[in-house]
């Protein structure tokens, strides 16, 4: 009999250390429909027919953040056989909130009360058998880390599953708070039967004044004034209103429940550790050394030096296979066509694109290690203060960061962010970070054209992106993200050692992920790339690349771009082929002006005044990333629409800008 | 001592939760999170840059911001 487990738990509390402990590589990571909410399933080790599913990390069931709605919706909807609830044991009381509300969903479940070691080690126990018995489901103590109490958790989870056997009612409501669910209740008992919904939780989620569960009973306006009066004599009672008087409720009987089954100090080992590391870590004069040191270590270190040695590598393994690929084809005798195709477009193409993967590896083992010890809660706490104003949060700090190094993992480290307004922002404002890739482009240029200014060119053109970002970010929680942000309230875990299974699947998802699209979305660009290079509007192939399809394309939107001082069809052309690589626009410049690598400033020289050079950079600091990193935005938006849009939005703002630079400089007197 | 708002508590003072403000999510959030009448709280310290706050509550480390903080009034401890 094949069952679905689903995890649910809060964030920080080992719910993924446990998933990919049941599960190891056999995971398959995607998104829900419609938004950027991770969804991870994967396949039990020891037991085929058992699919886990593992929930984003929330706090409560009521429907604020698309986290929240995600994982009701699919605990209400797809009815999991059993709710596998991650404790940490450590904090257990801010835990059993959540677990209070899934109770009341009917469903069979137990709870994993996770790291009990680091309890026990820190003096403190938990009667498992009484809180098992107020609780009504069983309790199994883990330690996911270690897979300590893991078989015994699957085993007891199974047999729930089987059994269908559901949490006893547990009654955890006191008097106007059980007068008022009572009878709500009661009011509304056969159109939640109806709709298959769990009666209790449709009547606390009332009571706090749930518009998604009221719409979905399609409540009469007599039901929802009754509801409106039972609340309100609820709140007279209390002196209070609806949502404090719930949320005290729980509390208050988690507070009697802990008391009478939980020993525990204040802080745990890990706890007390932590606020003595924080002496330093977040401290007022070390925290931001400290965190500027580490960020710079960091790239640093997959740049300079393990990073770019494996691309090195990777590179002459590629380069080795074409060369062999080439010379097969060349003895089998496969016409020009089909030869160029492959070796031109497919192995030329990818292969450029596979060698960022050892970045992307490298750095997402720097990123795990620094979200997984706990320390990525911290930089967001240090680095607050700088996002608040463009509507964003410390936690978005990192990802625009890792943009100046490659858009690619920078955009792919969104993921873990908390909120998906967050994400979605910073996805949108991260190009705008001028990455590695585009350093060659302005290297050749100033050498070219600024050798007396290299520095403040180099300022101008950093500065302009990271001003453009705040500019966008301004504008998008303006106009587009204008609905209350998801507060700034994040709890701070402490720091734990990661684990290298964790660590390690986490790489091998992100190198699954970019292989896939590489290989899917990179390819066909590619492909499209080298067709309009290589033929002709007749499809003759082309001897000559100014004879190409694709300088016609050039030829044809050139016009646009002589209002920004560069209307030349090559400056347009190589533009173009800079979406597939963004140092491609140096070689494709060199190729068109038949200059070669060596010669290429001075034929820029011949199209290029220092003038429209700056404009030209510009234009090419903001316009669309690479076509790798069009492609993370798609995989992360989890739209193609959206893409588009932030495809049209960053080229206006990088006409723009070029115009105004251009036309700028020139009332200054340059030229 | 009077009762005051969470932002404005002493770095290592201990309070009581005496009401939880805020509106929509944030006071929601603030309710899920443990930020309940009745609650102790302490201040543990302020971010380099001033801004947010960490408090300590229920067993766990919490970081909000100042803005976020005024919404909660809290009865300092006699020290």
């Amino acid at each position: 009999m094949s069952l679905t487990f689903a995890l649910v738990g809060n964030q920080n509390c080992g719910k993924s250390t446990l998933f990919n402990y049941l599960t190891g590589s056999n995971q398959h990571v995607g998104n829900f429909p419609g938004v950027t909410v991770q969804k991870k399933e994967g396949i039990l080790l020891k037991d085929k027919d058992i699919t886990v599913i593992d929930l984003p990390g929330i706090y409560s069931l009521s429907p604020y953040t698309s986290e929240e709605i995600v994982t009701r919706d699919l605990l209400l909807r797809n009815k999991p056989d059993v709710i596998v609830n991650v404790l940490d044991a450590t904090n257990i009381e801010r835990s059993l909130y959540l677990s209070l509300q899934l109770i009341e969903l009917n469903t069979p479940m137990v709870i994993a009360l996770n790291m009990m070691d680091e309890l026990q080690a820190s003096g403190g126990s938990i009667d498992i058998k009484s809180l098992e018995k107020k609780l009504t489901i069983p309790v199994i103590p883990i330690t996911a880390n270690s897979g300590a109490g893991v078989d015994e958790l699957v085993r007891r989870a199974k047999t729930a599953a089987e059994t269908g056997q559901l949490p006893e009612r547990i009654d955890f409501c006191k008097g106007p708070a059980h007068v008022a669910i009572h009878s709500i209740a009661h009011l509304i008992e056969h159109k939640v039967r109806q709709k298959g919904l769990p009666l209790r939780f449709s009547a606390t989620k009332l009571i706090e004044g749930d518009d998604l569960l009221s719409a979905e009973l399609e409540l009469t306006e007599n039901e929802k004034d009754i509801i409106g009066h039972l609340t309100t004599e609820l709140e007279t009672a209390l002196d209070t209103d609806k949502e404090a008087a719930l949320a005290d409720m729980r509390y208050t009987y988690i507070e009697e429940l802990c008391s009478e089954t939980v020993h525990k100090p204040d802080e745990s080992i890990a706890q007390q550790r932590s606020v003595k590391m924080d002496r330093y870590l977040t401290s007022k004069y070390f925290a931001i050394p400290i965190f500027l040191l580490t960020m710079f270590t960091v790239f640093w270190l997959t740049f300079d030096v393990i990073g770019a040695t494996l691309s090195e590598w990777l590179e002459l393994g590629i380069a080795a296979v074409t060369d062999a690929a080439d010379a097969g084809l060349t003895t089998a005798g496969v016409s020009a066509p089909i030869h160029s195709l492959i070796i031109d477009g497919v192995f030329t193409g990818v292969g450029s694109v596979l060698s960022f993967l050892p970045t992307i590896v490298t750095l997402f083992f720097f990123l795990s290690l620094l979200e997984d010890t706990g320390y990525m809660a911290r930089i967001a706490f240090v680095m607050d203060m700088l996002l608040r104003k463009i509507g964003l949060s410390g936690s978005s700090f990192v990802p625009m960061l890792i943009g100046f190094g490659c858009s690619v993992p920078a955009i792919m480290a969104t993921r873990t962010l908390a909120s998906e307004r967050d994400r979605k922002i910073t996805i949108i404002l991260t190009p705008f970070m001028s990455c590695s890739a585009k350093l060659p482009v302005y290297g050749v240029f100033i050498a070219a054209f600024f050798a007396d200014n290299r520095a403040q060119v180099m300022m101008f053109l950093y500065l302009t992106g990271i001003c453009m970002a705040i500019l966008s970010g301004l504008l998008l929680k303006a106009f587009v993200f204008n609905g209350q942000p998801v507060p700034f309230v994040m709890e701070l875990p402490a720091y734990r050692l990661p684990t290298a299974r964790n660590i390690g699947l986490h790489m091998w998802s992100k190198a699954k992920d970019f292989l896939y699209r590489a290989f899917t979305i990179i390819f066909l660009a590619s492909i499209v790339i080298w067709l309009l290079q290589s033929f002709d509007t007749r499809f003759y192939m082309v001897e000559d690349p100014a004879q190409s399809m694709l300088a016609q394309i050039g030829s044809f939107i050139a016009p646009v771009f002589a209002p920004l001082g560069f209307g030349d069809w090559r400056a347009a052309t190589a533009l173009i082929t800079g979406i597939t690589a963004k140092e491609v626009v140096i070689s494709t410049l060199s190729v068109l002006t038949g200059s070669g690598d060596e010669m290429v400033g001075s034929a820029l020289q011949t199209i290029f005044s220092p003038l429209t050079a700056l404009s030209y950079l510009t234009f090419a600091l903001l316009y669309p990333p690479c076509v790798a990193a069009l492609a993370a935005i798609r995989r992360e938006m989890n739209s193609g629409i959206a893409t588009l849009c932030i495809m049209a939005y960053e080229i206006t703002i990088a006409w723009l800008m070029a115009f105004a630079v251009y036309h700028i400089g020139k009332m200054l007197g340059f030229n | 001592m009077d009762a005051i708002t969470l932002n404005n508590l002493a770095i290592g003072q201990k309070a009581t939760i005496i009401t939880v403000g805020g509106e929509g999510i944030l006071r929601r959030r603030f309710l899920d999170m443990g930020l309940t009448p009745k609650t102790k709280v302490m201040v543990r310290k302020r971010a380099p840059l001033g801004d947010p706050i960490e408090i300590f509550l229920r067993g766990y480390e919490l970081t909000l911001r100042l803005d976020d903080a005024k919404k909660i009034t809290v009865q300092p401890e006699e020290v």
